[in-house]
């Protein structure tokens, strides 16, 4: 009895969760510039003005970069790091893990102010440059996590093994590190672009003239009749998310593939 | 000029000496053993010889060569690792290859060689098995193949029989016997299991707090420790106080208490022990006997009995003495009631510290 | 000799590059935010000179003191619910779910979509004309559209409950996952009924995975911007709306800056303070 009792209570929270989120597609479809019910009939003609909407495509375009950028630049700074704080022995490692993990405790707009102002004083412009660095500040944390997890998973013994049978650093780092990595460099990647994406403190201070997508996005909300539009923005957003998370589980999963016969 | 020199090898750790002033030489094609408890040190050792750590002070040289200098993967070592770090993200087959790509071969000497090692280690068809798909023994024998099938001067072995179940390291004991013996190659071996030590090895040396206490064969050894720790560690052993009263030229009479005056033969004391000095006298159980009231020099009453198979290890209560001897006989006496005789052949001598 | 500090330098070498990100998009940047908020606004540049003219508005005007403790008050109430409701969902997941990994990607999909946006829709779900008032309506549960649901903290801790739901079951899962299953079966052994033996063993070993969300979720909540923008209305502002305001056109940045400082230390006093509490209670329960 109890199981049960859990059980609904369980998909009531699922509800929860999950009723704004549906929002967003039910009502881009629906054929009405109000949001409430009684829903007004079908229609796709939200999702063809985003078609026509240059200035969103721009804000996302920029998004994409900020957040590719973004997310090489964490992945492989906390590569580095990573390997740094696991495999060598560091005095100070653990002074320097809490460092960098300090814009977790720090909120965003402290962090998005604070960069404002250095940019002020030093004289640079407010671009998308400074938003990227911003982001790696909030990312940087994020991949590194990842990335020690990883490297803490796997057997230290690998990369010796490799040195004793033969293989100088690079090698090592090639035929072994690097594989087994892999999951770990592609999960860093993945968490750091779309965390990147969303962000929208750091990026509304830092981006002057040109509007991330979530910038953007804060732009139209003071627009009603622009509101449809945006939740038709935001439903594929999430339907990409969604199938991207899924796609890189699944690649995840792949894992030890038995390689053919040669090294 | 041994085979493999270690000459006065130092290394610490957090200012703590964990190999201290180790000096030893292997001879080619020996089977030789690290032997000691947890933190003495062997591991170290054997990672210094592989090259991935540096000793603080002292050199290492291979067939001649100095290898103060020369990184792991220029070194003419292989290891067998305790954990095996087999590559999982690679087959069977390319684990064992792994370490063959520098040498340029054509797909199918490579093949051929690999194919070989395969049969040695008995591991046919099983070259397409991804890591986790194997036994912990066939894990052990991949790890062997590949550090073999690149032909070293010389194989490492870091407890390589430790994650296994009693029955099978017993059996990889006797195929590691044999595979050393049959290529012939020069097999060092760290291990904390005297047992398996003394059964494998040519000769052993027997480490403790990062020093070597005695180098020796497993007879040797066994027979004639020359410290209490050597003793006590290889086998059981019964110890008692005793003192020098005399040394002549080929015996020594000693003062030991409850077993009173004794002789036994001078090549049984260890070196350095001199008239009047404190020792410690040792018998192996199975070297002391049951006898009839008349011949017996000590008393007791059977506290324990260990039924053991063909043998027995029992343990006797004497009086005056806290310790219960341990006496291993595949007689089993009549009474609790017994009487033991200590043949003085096999009491060895050994200093107090 | 060589190779031991080669792997040294190699060390510090690789994590070199990211210290120094971190110091010039961190450190340098709060220095000067600290720096900042000893100065005073003239016109458009800073006076010269010391002063903690900025630390005395803000911990002087009695309007903002009262927003800092609204903060920290709906942080808190985030928090405990956040925590109080995820905790059932991660137990049912860690005890009693048959493909816990299918739950948790259920569990977390929701988050895979911009913060901003989940915000934006519980302003159309909560709003006079929004979602629930005209589906009750249309259902006739209410002859008039309900008025308390926006514009209010009951907003914000509703949203910002839904925002964090994610950063607590996972926390807490995990540290229910770790409890030993051997433990609940000794405690039966030993007569424990299933209340009991839940109180007494698995509800103070997943504590560490309870106060870890809660210091987790409290924390940046504090300084929220979006959520009490969007749905907070006059009476919902948080401390992260006032800050904003100084630091947008004609603003003043000492000011903004000593708020910040100022939030972050009363932020720090109060997730301190919990910790500390939630260690004495461990402690005491033993």
């Amino acid at each position: 009895m109890k199981n049960r009792g859990l059980l609904i209570y369980a998909l009531a929270y699922l509800a929860f969760l999950y009723v704004p989120v549906l929002v967003l597609p039910i009502f881009s479809f629906n054929n009405s510039e109000f949001i409430a019910f009684p829903l007004s009939g079908f229609t796709t003609r939200w999702y063809q003005s985003l078609m026509d909407d240059s200035a969103m495509q721009h804000a996302l375009g920029n998004s994409l970069k900020v957040g590719s950028i973004t997310a090489l630049l964490a992945t492989g700074l906390g590569l580095t790091a990573a390997k740094a704080l696991t495999r060598n022995r560091l005095r100070g490692g653990s002074a320097a893990l809490g460092f960098i993990s300090l814009p977790l405790f720090i909120p965003d707009i402290v962090l998005g102010l604070s960069l404002l102002m250095v940019l002020g004083w030093v004289g640079l412009p407010l671009s998308l440059a400074a938003v990227v660095l911003g982001h790696l500040l909030i990312c940087l944390p994020f991949a590194l996590t990842v990335l020690i997890a990883r490297f803490e998973g796997f057997d230290p013994n690998l990369e010796e093994a490799s040195a004793d049978l033969g293989e100088d650093g690079w090698m090592t780092f090639w035929r072994v590190t690097f594989p087994l990595m892999l999951p770990g460099i592609s999960a860093s990647l993945l968490l750091t672009f779309i965390t990147s994406f969303d962000e929208f403190l750091v990026a509304y201070f830092l981006s002057g003239t040109e509007a991330t997508l979530p910038v953007y996005i804060w732009g139209q909300l003071r627009f009603p009749e622009r509101l449809p539009m945006v939740l038709a923005l935001g439903a594929i957003i999430l339907t990409v998310s969604v199938a991207l998370v899924a796609l890189a589980e699944y690649v995840r999963n792949l894992g030890i593939k038995k390689a053919t016969v040669g090294a | 000029m041994s085979f493999l020199d270690i000459s006065n090898v130092s290394k610490s750790f957090a200012n703590a000496a964990v190999v201290n002033r180790v000096s030893l030489e292997v001879a080619r094609g020996e089977f030789f053993a690290l032997l000691g408890p947890s933190g003495c040190g062997k591991t170290t050792l054997l990672r210094m010889i592989a090259g991935f750590e540096t000793p603080d002070s002292g050199s290492i040289s291979i067939d001649g060569e100095t290898m103060t200098d020369v990184p792991p993967h220029l070194r003419p070592t292989n290891m067998v690792f305790q954990s095996y770090a087999i590559f999982p993200h690679l087959n069977v087959f390319d684990n064992i290859a792994y370490g063959l790509r520098k040498e340029g071969l054509s797909k199918q000497g490579l093949r051929a060689k690999v194919q070989a090692m395969l049969e040695t280690v008995r591991l046919e068809g099983l070259e397409g098995r991804a890591p986790d798909q194997l036994s912990g023994g066939q894990r052990q024998r991949v790890a062997l193949a590949r550090a073999l099938v690149r032909e070293p001067k010389l194989l490492l072995l870091d407890e390589p029989l430790g994650a296994l179940d009693k029955r099978l390291r017993e059996a990889m004991q006797v195929e590691l016997r044999a595979l050393q013996r049959k290529v012939g190659i020069t097999f060092l071996l760290v291990t904390h299991d005297q047992q398996e030590a003394l059964s494998l090895c040519d000769r052993i040396a027997v480490m403790d707090q990062g020093r070597i206490l005695q180098i020796a064969g497993p007879r040797e050894l066994y027979e004639h420790p020359n410290c209490r720790a050597v003793a006590d560690f290889i086998g059981e052993i019964n110890f008692f106080h005793a003192s020098v009263r005399q040394i002549d030229q080929t015996t020594v009479t000693v003062n030991a208490g409850l077993l009173g005056t004794l002789t036994l033969p001078r090549s049984n004391l260890a070196p350095g022990i001199g008239l009047h000095d404190h020792i410690l006298l040792a018998i192996r159980p199975e070297h002391i006997g049951f006898v009839d009231p008349l011949k017996g020099m000590l008393t007791g009453e059977i506290v324990d009995a260990n039924f053991l198979g063909e043998r027995s290890l029992f343990h006797i209560r004497i009086a005056g003495r806290n310790q219960p001897i341990a006496v291993s006989s595949s007689a089993t006496p009549p009474a609790s009631s017994v009487h033991l005789a200590f043949p003085s052949e096999f009491l060895v001598g050994l200093s107090s510290d | 000799m060589a190779q031991k500090e080669r792997i040294s330098w190699e060390g510090y070498g690789l994590l070199g590059p990211s210290l120094v990100v971190m110091v010039l998009a961190l450190a340098g940047p709060l220095l000067l935010l600290a720096i900042t908020s000893f100065r005073s606004q003239n016109g458009i540049g800073f006076t010269q000179g010391w002063t903690l003219a900025q630390y005395g508005v803000v911990l002087g005007r009695s309007s903002y003191r009262d927003l800092l403790m609204r903060s920290v008050l709906i942080s808190g109430l985030v928090s405990l619910v956040t925590v109080a409701l995820a905790y059932p969902i991660a137990y049912f997941v860690a005890f009693k779910a048959q493909r816990k990994f299918l739950w948790l990607i259920a569990l977390t999909i929701p988050f895979w979509t911009s913060y901003l946006l989940r915000v934006f829709a519980w302003k159309i779900i909560l709003g006079f004309n929004g979602v629930i008032n005209s589906g009750l309506t249309q259902l006739h549960l209410i002859a008039r559209p309900l008025g308390f649901l926006l514009y209010n903290p009951f907003a914000v801790v509703v949203t910002l409950a839904h925002a964090w739901a994610a950063f607590a079951i996972l926390p807490i899962y995990v540290s229910l996952e770790k409890v030993d299953r051997s433990l609940l079966e000794a405690a039966s052994d030993l007569g424990d009924g299933p209340l009991r033996r839940f109180a007494r063993i698995t509800l103070p070993l997943s504590m560490p995975g309870v106060i870890g969300a809660a210091i987790l979720i409290f924390v940046p909540t504090t300084g929220d911007y979006v959520t009490p923008q969007l749905v907070g209305g006059a009476k919902g502002t948080m401390i992260a709306n006032l800050i904003e305001v100084e630091f947008n056109g004609v603003g003043n940045w000492p000011l903004g800056a000593a708020l910040s400082l100022v939030g972050m230390a009363v932020v720090g006093a109060f997730a301190g303070l919990f910790v500390a509490a939630a260690r004495a209670a461990t402690k005491a329960a033993r």
